[in-house]
């Protein structure tokens, strides 16, 4: 098996400026990939024979965001969203992390959802786990087939796992808050 | 040697009650409670109708998979948002008179989710009218029982209408249940009595 170091700099070889860093030190370490090198990394990732993730373990939407200003002000990162993508190789049995940094709003527009393409054409379980992360974390999967909210019901307005989510007062006549 | 009750004590006869009576008694007696199982509560209304404890003793043990059959909601488990407007129109399509228990925290009032929880609607009354609260996370089999008890009193203190537009049939809310029993249970010398089983007050 290659070294961490040593897979950082063949992928930073074959894809140059999409992976946008790194961090070997941490527990699990990950790499960190651009919104628009995602799909291209992740079916190399699959296809490379010495490599192939053939599994999608799960895909989680971070929200960094603190709203309160006091506590804002200490922090030494920035607000945005992740979205993490843990992969594991079972013919290897080793595994692989990928982030994608995004902002929290599109074009930092509220209500504007920022967009990651999805990988559902590469694990096809991206599917339901893409559904979930746009309905409670509020990020948009482009090229998804199917994007609807899973968990809540579809009238439902806003994205609850936000930091800033505020409950409505009212759904359909029940007091919300 | 034990007096049979009822048994060998009255000849061919004539009983004499009220309608109101009667019928109240022969309600109190045929609750039929609706299979509303949401969450962990769930298991403990299953304990509740099965032979340990035995909710047929009161016959409200026919738990109906269909509202129309039933009297008697028991709300067991989380009811969340989505849950809620399903848990209204069943509750609209029970026949009258119709009653709900709100069983545990998260009926009673969103339970551990009443803060930060986003889905689940803070208490099960802001929904459909409840009757009977019980506590609990979950609730014993017990509590569930005293709950079905409260029920019957409940019904007991119906009134049915003696005069030409009254209200036939309607609940009267402003009846509270009187509790009829002392909680002393009197225990036969010979059955052991563990400490937890005493009753206490």
């Amino acid at each position: 098996m290659m070294s961490g170091q040593a897979f950082l700099d063949r992928i930073k070889n074959e894809f140059g400026d999409k992976i946008t860093g790194a961090n070997l030190a941490a527990i699990d370490p990950w790499v960190e990939v651009a919104p628009e090198g995602l799909v291209e990394v992740c079916k190399y990732l699959r296809d490379q024979p010495d490599l192939r993730f053939n599994m999608l373990n799960c895909i989680s939407g971070v929200d960094y965001f603190e709203p309160d200003p006091k506590k804002a002000a200490k922090l030494d990162w920035q607000p945005h969203l992740e979205v993490v993508y843990h992969l594991s190789s079972l013919p290897t049995k080793i595994s692989l992390v990928l982030k994608v940094i995004l902002p929290r709003w599109k074009g930092d527009r509220p209500g504007d959802l920022p967009e990651v393409p999805s990988v559902s054409g590469v694990w096809s379980t991206a599917d339901w786990h893409e559904r979930e992360v746009f309905d409670l974390v509020g990020v948009r999967f482009s090229g998804h087939p199917d994007l609807r909210r899973i968990l809540c019901p579809e009238d439902w307005v806003g994205y609850p796992l936000r930091k800033d989510y505020e409950m409505p007062l009212e759904y359909h006549g029940i007091r919300g808050r | 040697m034990t007096q049979p009750w009822i048994e060998g004590r009255f000849e061919e006869n004539v009983i004499t009650t009220t309608v109101e009576q009667a019928i109240n008694w022969a309600r109190q007696s045929s609750i039929w409670p609706m299979t509303f199982g949401l969450a962990c509560c769930a298991i403990e209304m299953m304990a509740a109708g099965a032979s340990r404890f035995d909710m047929d003793r009161f016959g409200a043990g026919a738990f109906r998979a269909s509202p129309r059959q039933a009297d008697l909601m028991i709300v067991a488990g989380t009811v969340t948002y989505k849950m809620g407007s399903r848990l209204r129109r069943l509750y609209n399509q029970m026949p009258n008179p119709k009653f709900v228990i709100a069983m545990g925290a998260c009926t009673v009032g969103g339970g551990p989710y009443f803060k930060y929880g986003y889905h689940v609607v803070k208490g099960v009354d802001l929904v459909v009218p409840v009757d009977v609260y019980v506590p609990g996370c979950p609730p014993r089999p017990e509590a569930l029982l005293e709950g079905l008890m409260r029920i019957q009193d409940k019904i007991k203190g119906h009134k049915i209408a003696r005069l030409a537009g009254a209200n036939v049939g309607i609940k009267v809310d402003d009846e509270l249940p009187v509790p009829h029993h002392s909680g002393y249970v009197e225990a036969p010398e010979e059955v052991s009595v563990y400490d937890h089983q005493k009753i206490t007050g």
